[in-house]
């Protein structure tokens, strides 16, 4: 294949399958039990430099417990795929440019900094500006084909869009001419994670994952990572997951960390399960706007906490799960009527 | 003009008109949503509405917040991945998009990635990309909806995040993008505009009800033909108004933001 253009963009991460081939040959594939807690597995699984990916969609089904975790710990230097990140992306962001070093130092960007129709976050877009974070761009499409080259086992797949635009040309993408048919076709390299956290409803102690809802890329994230840490709204037994093996989505093979975390995607949405906090998220977006004020706000909900439970109790506890409940099941509306 | 109606709900109303029965579209929140729920009221039932993070023919209760919510997979036929609803746009089977930006120049392409500075140190940054430049580069037809100002509407994005038809007439297809693809209509808040098959660049095709064309060419940072006869916009109907206040946007997410 000619290579017809190249974009100038870095490439963070290594695409070779064969050194993936080689690290996965000694991942451990027993059926053992792999429950802790979210310090132990965040300390455990999560190394400075290391390249980071998080499942879900910005803040629907995000491992919200993990995230607040890396920055609590004080992670550094991560490179961190942007894809889908909205409240993810925050979390993470709370970690430079507050006097704490930085937690992120390189983004692969397709969506990061705003949180859609809820706005651009203040803190995120400093520390996206200040040229402490290195960066490359994409698209949403491209990045979930990177995560899904990698789950496949091959350095790269081709995509039709990017071609054309400045994202190609400040992408690590390049542009060949199909040797089969000759069209024009950007490929884009294969993205392993270091390391990579899911959301999920259901687990077994094993890492064997259930999912309601879309999917977005977390199936293909969950193959590609190197190491997966994954919180689940409930551990199941195994012979549940046994009982109806085609509702698993995610293998215990790939799994290394599994944590149980009851209102684990808090103050993202968990379909089925409890709708996102609009007033918690706006409180946070608020807060950002001064770095004095966010400093306080992260003291009180971040760092001066011990876990995501004492989190949750501090953003009204219970109650306010099972508001956030009834907004989710429509149980809110006139006659309980679901539209 | 028998009803009052503010600028948001007649974009919402342009959008939805636009939108043909039995056809696929790749729709984000706020407009888009409301133009795509509004279609399925009135012209359009069968109109199949698709969210790029897996969602498909939901049944939306109320308008999502995020395309990743669990309201934009309500009463759905399916639940899928991103990649699943990216390529099926790669296929060929999605015939409309919807997307927006912070600018826009007169052959559609979009920037939502940075304003001013040079890449990487940019002055204000933006999201990027997300699902719009695949969207642009692999759905059939390109809506945009955005309000009209010279400040959106410019003669060189600061960054080409989101394809139009990129320098002009053949560059899609030089540049390997699916060829028959491309911008299609803009709704602003002055008027309906399209493109000339020709030249491919933007052109007015109607007014909205008391806006005059030499205000439509101030709120334009480039030259802006028209194709005659220049129409004027059909105002909402009372019907349109009732479903869109009553059915799709009874909290005034959308149609409140004017």
């Amino acid at each position: 294949m000619d290579l017809l253009s190249q974009g100038e963009g870095a490439l963070f991460g290594d695409p070779s399958s064969n050194r993936a081939r080689q690290f996965f040959a000694d991942k451990p594939r027993a059926l053992t039990d792999k429950v802790m807690t979210v310090r132990e597995a965040v300390g455990r699984f999560v190394h400075d430099g290391d390249y980071f990916a998080s499942g879900g969609f910005g803040c629907s089904r995000i491992a919200t417990s993990v995230l607040h975790e890396i920055v609590r710990q004080g992670k550094q230097r991560l490179q961190f795929a942007g894809h889908t990140a909205t409240h993810d992306f925050q979390i993470l962001c709370a970690g430079n440019g507050l006097g704490r070093g930085a937690t992120l130092a390189a983004v692969d960007i397709s969506y990061v900094v705003g949180l859609e129709a809820r706005g651009l976050s203040p803190h995120a877009r400093r520390v996206m500006e200040s040229g402490e974070v290195a960066f490359t761009e994409w698209s949403n499409f491209t990045l979930a084909l990177r995560f899904k080259a990698a789950a496949m086992g091959v350095p790269f797949l081709p995509a039709r869009s990017l071609l054309g635009t400045d994202t190609f040309r400040y992408s690590a993408a390049r542009a060949v001419a199909c040797p089969f048919t000759g069209e024009r076709l950007a490929l884009v390299p294969a993205l392993y994670p270091d390391v990579a956290v899911l959301h999920v409803h259901e687990a077994d102690c094993h890492g064997n994952c259930r999912i309601l809802g879309t999917t977005v890329s977390d199936l293909d994230i969950a193959r590609a990572a190197k190491r997966v840490v994954v919180t689940c709204e409930r551990l199941i037994p195994n012979d549940e997951i046994r009982r109806d093996p085609s509702r698993t989505v995610v293998p215990f093979f790939c799994v290394d960390a599994v944590c149980e975390v009851p209102y684990g995607s808090y103050p993202g949405n968990m379909p089925y399960e409890y709708y996102s906090d609009e007033e918690h998220l706006r409180h946070w977006l608020a807060a950002e706007k001064d770095c004095e004020t966010y400093r306080a706000f992260l003291e009180q909900y971040l760092y001066g906490v011990t876990d995501f439970e004492e989190y949750w109790q501090r953003c009204g506890g219970l109650s306010r799960m099972q508001e956030l409940r009834r907004q989710e099941l429509l149980l809110n509306r006139p006659n309980g009527e679901t539209g | 003009m028998s009803v009052g109606y503010n600028a948001m709900e007649l974009m919402v109303c342009c959008a939805a008109r636009l939108l043909e029965d039995g056809r696929t579209a790749a729709v984000g929140t706020g407009v888009p949503c409301a133009a795509a729920m509004l279609a399925q009221r009135t012209h359009a039932p069968n109109l199949v509405i698709l969210f790029e993070a897996g969602g498909i023919a939901p049944q939306l209760p109320t308008m999502p917040i995020s395309v990743g919510d669990s309201r934009a997979f309500h009463r759905a036929v399916m639940a899928t991945s991103m990649a699943d609803i990216m390529e099926t746009c790669q296929r060929g089977l999605i015939d409309y998009t919807f997307l927006g930006g912070a600018q826009i120049d007169a052959y559609g392409n979009l920037n939502s990635t940075q304003i001013g500075g040079e890449h990487p140190r940019p002055k204000v940054r933006l999201p990027g990309s997300g699902g719009a430049n695949d969207l642009a580069s692999l759905c059939w037809r390109i809506l945009v909806v955005t309000n009209h100002d010279r400040r959106r509407f410019v003669e060189k994005v600061d960054f080409l995040t989101t394809p139009g038809y990129l320098s002009g007439p053949g560059a899609r297809e030089a540049a390997g993008l699916p060829p028959g693809s491309g911008p299609y209509r803009v709704i602003t808040d002055l008027a309906v505009l399209g493109y000339d098959d020709g030249t491919k660049r933007m052109r007015i095709l109607s007014l909205h009800p008391g806006v005059t064309l030499a205000q439509v060419r101030a709120a334009t940072g480039f030259e802006l033909g028209v194709r005659e006869p220049l129409t004027a916009t059909d105002p909402p109907t009372s019907e349109e108004l009732r479903l869109l206040r009553e059915e799709v946007d009874p909290l005034r997410y959308v149609i409140g933001r004017h």
